[in-house]
């Protein structure tokens, strides 16, 4: 049994296997929003991709409408061959109980430049810090990370890395570290 | 004459005024060379005897983890991912390894299902126990520090006879476990957990009972509910302000669900409330892991062959467990490879971190160490 | 410096009480313990370092993961303290050794290499852990320093991933042995 093979079979069986709450979620944000795609619906796990113009409005929708309170993670993942990068927020909730297990995933992409200049260049996002509180460090590590800047947060300072720091942001791809 | 070539409250020169300095504020740096601050520095405004501004400043020991993964493959990973929380290893590699085997297809035998659990729980109370050593040694309670850290070697002992290492175990792989435990391992457990639960109500008596202890953490550092939610904490803290939430309880992994345990809830939200959840966790460690002895089954395969270098298919995982500290996630891009294209680490304490400027501003500048380490976070963890 | 400061001033008839006067006072203090060294060099330099040997004090900083190895080595099943050594100390200006407990980033090296030379004299290092001496695991990080030996001038490596709570013992008692040797200065 090859490994790619398992994970394909397993991929049909868990779009099956997602409960009617998760298609229920699903449907409720692509109703509402028509330029929304939802890539996947997993058991417990949901991903919709918006487009950054749309962010803020599906995140609010989110936290009003379907009760997800808090953001788990925002993670930076670099596409150097579409010329994008994603921020990916994953979403959970406190005060649903109905919510405990699931995590939505808000994805979003946004233009990447080969010589980056954080904060002066397109690489931009809107801020998600006043729908939730929670995104607030997170977002700061995204930007030095990975050199997006977020709109309208008031803090887009240096959180981990040092402060003499020169080079590209680390997590880009073409970032190489020693020896590899 | 004077007045005419310094005229008074004109033209200053342009790089020349001087900033308005308001002499009852004083800039502090806590860190990193403090008794009372970990590997980070807290910048801390006082007016008087009260804090007006906090800013943490964390990433003293971010060393690249998450560089460092995209150039290994799943297995070669595991040494260097548990040692963000060196003693905390089974729980920041439970979410990874959970992960690998949804990525990767993978069924775990049913033994080293409960081996995992029982590692998993020695491996919390080994955690708490050196986080309430060091919230002795904060608070200026010595025998605090030396209670906790002397009952920890307990389990280390027993985490030792079962992994092999002292701290750094590695002993979760994708797939299962790393190796059996040796024949009479059950009745030494049994034996060793049962007299450290009968030594963690002692604590109680030096500790939490402490009128001294009470008057310096009740009502100081007090997150709300509402609050909580809102900036994301999890673990104890969220617990210890009125949020029932476990993700052991709420997304049972493995075979939590079978297991007879409570979660434990208060609902002031103050540091005292936050540095009794973590012992209070412990008894239920303690339940779990007699409870898993009892069920476990006693002979069965503990792991799952793997091709060497596996590579998972096109797609994303994002697994969580509750870890010492509270949720930790993992999120894996795979993209057919053998490594993965990007992990992120989603760790506790760095979204606990969230909730130290909020605690500490407005509070009296002795009561920093009480509230910062009841926050239940380590800076090497939050770092990566 | 001193000596030629005594000489030329003997030479002239005076002796060095007569030289003192309130603006060079700290200076014969401060260096009243070279003239004593000079004075009488073998012995005292014995009993100074054998009080140095017992009063092994470390720096109250930590720099990653080994330090809770290191919080372990003060507990009481090793109990450190019972060798005179590591016993945890706030202040850096009445500590004599720095023991570096793990990775040094490069956010955290200057702030190392600020503490060791806030310290009084005499100092000594010890490098604990792989990450320490060579960088260990994180060889190929982008903020990880290889070894610390390029910030600090180091006397004793202790390996190890973490090292054990004795081996961090033995690599303290080497120490010791090795301030026996040492000429006093």
């Amino acid at each position: 049994m090859s490994s790619t093979d398992s994970t394909e079979i397993a991929k049909t069986d868990e779009s099956s296997l997602a409960s009617d709450l998760d298609k229920s979620l699903s449907d409720s944000i692509s109703k509402k929003f028509s330029n929304v795609e939802i890539a996947y619906v997993k058991p417990d796990r949901i991903r919709v991709n918006v487009k950054k113009e749309d962010i803020i409005d599906v995140a609010s929708f989110i936290r009003d409408e379907l009760n997800f309170d808090h953001a788990e993670s925002v993670s930076g993942v670099d596409y150097p061959e579409d010329k994008q990068i994603e921020v990916v927020y994953h979403l959970g909730s406190y005060t649903d109980t109905s919510l405990d297990k699931k995590i939505l995933a808000l994805a979003t992409r946004t233009p990447r430049e080969d010589n980056p200049r954080p904060g002066n260049d397109s690489t931009k996002l809107p801020s998600l810090r006043d729908v939730f509180p929670s995104v607030s460090f997170h977002e700061r590590e995204c930007f030095e990370m990975l050199g997006v800047y977020f709109d309208g947060h008031p803090d887009n300072r240096r959180l981990l890395l040092p402060e003499d720091w020169a080079d590209m942001p680390p997590l880009r791809k073409d970032f190489r570290i020693k020896g590899r | 004459m004077s007045s005419q070539v310094y005229p008074k409250d004109k033209e200053i020169l342009p790089g020349l005024q001087i900033e308005k300095v308001d002499d009852r504020i004083m800039t502090l740096n806590v860190g990193p060379q403090h008794p009372g601050s970990g590997h980070m520095r807290i910048i801390i405004k006082v007016d008087g005897d009260y804090i007006v501004h906090t800013d943490p400043d964390p990433g003293y020991v971010h060393r690249g983890e998450e560089k460092m993964a995209e150039y290994r493959n799943y297995i070669t990973n595991i040494p260097h991912l548990e040692r963000p929380v060196i003693h905390d290893s089974c729980n920041i590699l439970y979410p990874y390894c959970l992960g690998v085997e949804e990525l990767l297809g993978l069924e775990v035998p049913e033994r080293a299902k409960y081996l995992r659990v029982i590692a998993a729980e020695l491996n919390r109370c080994v955690y708490i126990e050196y986080w309430l050593a060091i919230y002795g040694i904060f608070l200026g309670h010595s025998t605090m520090f030396m209670w906790p850290v002397g009952d920890r070697e307990l389990l280390i002992d027993l985490l030792d006879k079962m992994t092999g290492a002292r701290v750094t175990h590695a002993y979760f792989v994708p797939g299962g476990v790393r190796n059996d435990v040796p024949p009479n391992f059950e009745d030494v457990c049994l034996r060793q957990v049962n007299y450290f639960e009968k030594r963690l109500k002692e604590y109680a008596d030096v500790f939490y009972d402490n009128p001294i202890l009470i008057s310096r953490t009740k009502d100081t550092g007090i997150l709300s509910r509402e609050d909580a939610i809102k900036l994301g904490t999890t673990g104890s803290v969220l617990r210890a302000s009125g949020v029932d939430f476990d993700i052991r309880k709420k997304e049972p992994y493995d075979v939590y669900e079978e297991m007879d345990f409570q979660t434990n809830v208060l609902k002031e939200g103050d540091s005292y409330a936050r540095s009794k959840i973590p012992w209070l966790d412990m008894f239920e460690s303690c339940r779990i892991i007699r409870d898993a002895l009892k069920k476990m089954p006693k002979s069965g395969s503990v792991r799952v062959k793997l091709k060497p270098k596996p590579k998972g298919g096109d797609t994303e995982v994002y697994r969580r467990v509750e870890s010492g500290r509270g949720s930790l996630g993992m999120h894996i891009v795979s993209r057919g490879m053998p490594q993965p294209y990007r992990l992120k680490i989603s760790v506790p304490s760095f979204r606990n971190l969230i909730a130290m400027p909020h605690l500490l501003t407005g509070e009296k500048l002795g009561n920093m160490p009480a509230v910062y380490w009841s926050l239940n976070y380590w800076p090497v963890e939050a770092d990566r | 410096m001193v000596d030629d400061l005594v000489t030329s001033k003997q030479s002239k008839g005076l002796t060095i009480v007569d030289q003192i006067n309130s603006h060079n006072a700290n200076v014969f203090v401060g260096k009243l313990g070279d003239i004593l060294y000079k004075a009488v060099d073998k012995p005292l330099g014995m009993a100074l370092n054998w009080g140095r040997l017992w009063s092994l004090w470390p720096v109250h900083i930590e720099t990653a993961c080994c330090s809770v190895e290191f919080g372990a080595a003060s507990g009481p099943r090793y109990d450190v303290e019972r060798f005179g050594i590591i016993e945890a100390f706030g202040s850096l200006r009445q500590c004599d050794l720095v023991v570096v407990q793990g990775t040094i980033t490069r956010k955290m090296a200057p702030r190392l290499r600020l503490v060791y030379d806030q310290m009084p004299e005499p100092k000594y290092v010890i490098a604990m852990g792989a990450c320490a001496i060579t960088g260990g695991l994180y060889f190929d990080s982008y903020n990880v320093l290889p070894g610390i030996d390029g910030i600090l001038p180091v006397d004793v490596y202790v390996p190890g991933c973490p090292p054990r709570p004795e081996t961090l013992i033995q690599g303290c008692m080497l120490l010791q042995e090795k301030i026996k040797r040492m000429k006093p200065r």
